[in-house]
């Protein structure tokens, strides 16, 4: 098993190698180096450009010299001392700008991912076992027209009822007298109210698919010989429901549930842009529309990152769960 | 947990008292379970199927009853209306289950005098009260126990289920009584299976692992449905005995549900033959094999290929063996290994192991004869016909083949392209007559294929050819524009002749062609093949794990172990004096189709001396 897992992680090196260097292409892209920019920007603005502060800036990023040593520059800061660069529109490291987002984006992406869970799954398991009754045809189509109208205009929909029937503020994780107060139980209890509406907007656009999922591998696993099996000992259809097809049909749930760790990381865009959500999304989208290249390049990278460990995770846990996995015969 | 227990158990009583019987239609005091006017009908969207068609039919307590018939015959779906476990669209509709509990059983919460009759069909299908019954009073043993257990499970856990759930075991306590149970079972080493999963398990270790969960809670009435089917001869043998030994030591009574007469001789006391979902004929075991009423019984009496333990040599045959001077083909010292890469993912090492599928096998077949090749699964007996046909590259050997020009190759060397003249006179028929036709060709594609690649004949000139091969292998020609899907096995196992046979072979290889099929659909593709051997000039070589049929049909037979011959001879001397120890074996393990034979012969194992085999 240790071996297993070490060998995973070492076909893991390679990968983020270059998937660094594809990001790091992707920064360099746009014409023009980013001090150039900024050079211009302030210009334009009527400042005066300390030249010394550029000549600085123009070493620590190698500007001007060829693509692998600015590379080797950029992923070595990262690497050795976590510096992922500076945003040029914020005048900030992007590390410090992502940090600052991150514990909202966190609590949005896991309580959108449990919101799903947990709402999908049992009703994709009903909807097998009771295939073809009320139940099923119900959960089917609710699960489509969440799937078929826009999150946009869900989130629109939602905040407008927010704010009609429990005088909520519209946008934003909280109300405005929280936004800058400090942490404590009245700015939890805000958060959770303005908390609902992106994490039932996304979810319920993933349920439907999941939905669907999960009742097509349960009425595969339902007609089994061994379901049968575990009727003829005398289990109650419940427990035996729980214990053997939907262990089986969580199969490939479970070596998919590794991918839903970047998407916790940037989130949904166009949600959290229309309901205005603090989060890494909308600062991602912003960055790429400013061509602020480092703190694009950070993100990409991030999540790049983020998907490859997130399979790695799948692949362990499949195997952790399923002995045929386990044991290499499937 | 113990007030739902207690709850529960209140619940399953009261039902099952609701459902106990009066005696307006007293129940045989010596049966423990009696089926009357059952219907089960699987609702489907074509209409509704009536599986059991009024069955009513009664089981003495101790002894051995089995319902024999054709596939379809709705065997499987009367054992499973028992316990009300019918696959889902079906449903028993009518009828009633009456099922008396053993008397002397002590029950935990009712008093150990006799127990009224339940009528187990008025039960809730999934009520608290049909299922303190099924797996604690009636057990089920299933055909295929791959797929009858769960696979990311382990047999432990599956079996100690049912004392957690019956008997209220702690865990610990049911591990315990579970590898006794394993040890009781015959599986070697039980501490280590408690934790093994099914695919770790060999065939025969799997059904006993099954065997053993249905029996755990030590059920008055055990059902087993195609318990052996899946099964080698000598394996199905060993279970055979198995299940005789422990409804013996455990005072059980049997409802073993088979297609295989031979098996119901060895076991059975009584007999229910059925057909299209009724009881045709009900009656002891003797009665049923030598004095059968009912005219499908001697049908199938009829169909079936008698193996007769006495040895009669009839000198006739000698003049059979007077063969020409060079067989159709020779294969010398053939050879076939094949590397895979053993070991998981999580083991130490990755290592290729070579395994030496067929190993040195030299045999004749000559021309106008049927070579049988008989051997249990993984022998390499399906390896040696693949080489044969030259599916395979083999890895040292001859091929030696003589042409209708009298002209010697050497099957083994030539590249594809040399090949293709002779992929037209080496054909092959498959065992699976459902697998082996593609869907979504018509009969007329199917059969006309081989010819229309080796651009042979084509337009008019092909469709003539394939109608007139269908209506030798007993088709219709108005039949060429179905598709398979519209024919049933034996006709399709027929399309699958006549296309092996289209491009007027000298050899066909016949894979298990008709293990798949019933026995009265068997016989009939057996006279066939026989037939065009006759018409036709052809020689087989015909694979089979079924004795019986290689002994019916073979002028010689070739026994393969673990990929060597071991045995090969004129079939007569090797059925009626077989030279090998593992010949004896395997022959000893047939089960004879004739009730009075039972207990005259003894099984024979064998072990082979060089364990590096």
């Amino acid at each position: 098993m240790w071996r297993f897992i070490a060998m995973r992680v070492l076909h893991v090196i390679p990968t983020l190698i270059a998937i660094s260097m594809i990001a790091f292409f992707i920064i360099q892209l746009p014409p023009g180096d980013f001090l150039s920019t900024q050079v211009a920007r302030l210009e334009a603005a009527g400042q005066s450009v300390d030249q010394a502060q550029m000549d600085a800036l123009r070493e620590r990023y190698g500007i001007g010299e060829p693509f692998w040593v600015q590379y080797a520059k950029w992923i070595g800061n990262i690497v050795l001392h976590g510096d992922f660069g500076l945003s040029f529109q914020f005048q900030q490291p992007v590390s410090t700008l992502i940090a600052d987002r991150l514990p909202l984006t966190l609590a949005l992406g896991i309580a959108t991912l449990m919101f799903t869970w947990a709402i999908a799954l049992p009703a994709g398991i009903y909807s097998a076992i009771k295939q073809h009754t009320w139940g099923d045809y119900t959960i089917s189509g609710i699960g489509f027209v969440a799937l078929a109208v826009p999150q946009f205009l869900a989130a629109l929909v939602l905040a407008y009822l927010g704010f009609a029937l429990f005088d909520q503020s519209v946008g934003g994780m909280f109300s405005p007298e929280y936004v800058n107060a400090p942490w404590g139980i009245g700015k939890f209890v805000d958060l959770l109210g303005h908390l609902w509406i992106p994490v039932v907007v996304i979810g319920l656009a993933g349920t439907a698919g999941i939905i669907r999922v999960t009742r097509a591998n349960m009425l595969d696993e339902l007609n089994k010989p061994y379901v049968i099996t575990a009727r003829a000992k005398g289990l109650s259809e419940g427990k035996l429901v729980t214990k053997y097809p939907v262990r089986i049909a969580m199969n490939p749930f479970i070596s998919t549930a590794g991918w839903h760790l970047p998407s916790l990381f940037d989130g949904e865009i166009i949600v959290a842009q229309v309901l205005a959500l603090g989060t890494i999304g909308p600062l991602l989208l912003e960055a790429l529309k400013s061509q602020d290249m480092y703190l694009a390049g950070g993100i990409i990278l991030i999540i790049a990152v983020l998907t490859v460990i997130g399979t790695l995770i799948s692949d362990l846990l499949l195997a952790a769960v399923d002995p045929r996995v386990r044991f290499g015969k499937a | 947990m113990s007030w739902r227990r207690r709850n529960l158990e209140r619940d399953a009583a009261r039902e099952i008292a609701a459902a106990t019987v009066d005696d307006d239609r007293p129940m045989d005091p010596g049966s423990i379970l009696e089926l009357q006017n059952l219907c089960t009908t699987f609702h489907t969207d074509e209409g509704a199927v009536k599986a059991v068609d009024d069955v009513s039919l009664r089981i003495r307590r101790g002894s051995t009853t089995c319902i024999v018939g054709e596939s379809g015959s709705g065997k499987s779906a009367t054992a499973r209306s028992i316990i009300q476990v019918v696959d889902h669209p079906g449903r028993v509709d009518a009828g009633r289950v009456l099922y008396r509990p053993a008397a002397d059983r002590p029950a935990a919460d009712r008093p150990a005098a006799d127990r009224p009759v339940v009528d187990l069909a008025a039960l809730d299908a999934t009520g608290p009260g049909i299922r303190s019954i099924r797996g604690r009073e009636i057990g089920l043993v299933f055909q295929e126990p791959m797929s009858s257990l769960s696979p990311v499970h382990t047999i432990g856990d599956q079996i100690g289920e049912l004392l957690e759930l019956h008997e209220r075991l702690a865990p610990a306590a049911a591990r315990e009584r579970v590898i006794d149970d394993l040890r009781r079972v015959g599986i070697p080493r039980p501490e280590e299976r408690f934790g093994a999963y099914t695919f770790q398990l060999s065939g025969g270790m799997r059904q006993r692992a099954m065997i053993a969960m249905a029996l755990v809670c030590r059920p008055s009435l055990l059902i087993a449905d195609e318990p052996t089917t899946a099964l080698d001869v000598t394996t199905q043998a060993q279970i055979l005995d198995l299940l005789a030994e422990l409804k013996e030591s455990l005072g059980m009574t049997l409802m073993f549900i088979t297609h295989d007469l031979g098996v119901v001789a060895e076991i059975a006391d009584d007999v229910v033959v059925m057909r299209h979902g009724k009881v045709v004929e009900h009656g002891p075991v003797d009665q049923i094999f030598h004095d059968p009423r009912h005219e499908y019984t001697r049908e199938l009496l009829a169909a079936l290929p008698q193996r007769t333990t006495l040895a009669v040599d009839e000198p006739a045959q000698a003049a059979a063996a007077e063969q020409p001077a060079r067989p159709l083909l020779r294969i010398e010292d053939l050879e076939m290994t094949f590397e895979a890469a053993a070991g998981t993912m999580f083991g130490r090492r990755r290592r290729t192991e070579r395994v030496n599928a067929v190993d040195k096998v030299t045999l004749d077949i000559p021309e106008g004869s049927t070579v049988g090749l008989v051997g249990e699964s993984g022998c390499g007996k399906t390896t040696l016909g693949r080489c044969v046909l030259r599916a395979y590259r083999p890895t040292a050997g001859r091929l030696l083949y003589t042409g209708a020009d009298g002209r010697e190759t050497d099957l083994a060397r030539l590249s594809e392209k040399e090949l293709l003249p002779f992929r037209r006179q080496i054909r092959m028929v498959f065992q699976d007559p459902y697998g082996s036709l593609n869907p979504r060709m018509t009969v007329r594609q199917v059969v006309g294929e081989p010819l229309r690649v080796a651009g042979l004949a084509s337009g008019s000139e092909l469709d003539g050819r394939v109608e007139e091969m269908l209506e030798r292998v007993g088709l219709k020609r108005s039949m060429a524009g179905r598709y398979p899907h519209a024919f049933s096995g034996g006709e399709r196992q027929r399309i699958g002749i006549a296309r092996a046979l289209i491009t007027e072979p000298r050899l066909v290889v016949a894979d298990e062609a008709v293990s798949a099929l019933d026995v009265s659909v068997r016989t009939q593709i057996l006279e066939l093949l026989a037939e065009l051997q006759g018409d036709l000039g052809l020689t087989y070589l015909f694979i089979s794990h079924d004795l019986s049929v290689v002994e019916r049909i073979c002028d010689q037979v070739a026994v393969m172990y673990f990929g060597v011959m071991v045995e090969h001879g004129p079939a007569e001397q090797v059925f009626a004096d077989p030279r090998h120890g593992y010949t004896r074996a395997l022959l000893s393990a047939v089960p004879v189709a004739d009730p009075r034979q039972r207990g005259t012969r003894s099984r024979v194992d064998y072990e082979p001396e060089d364990s590096a085999a």
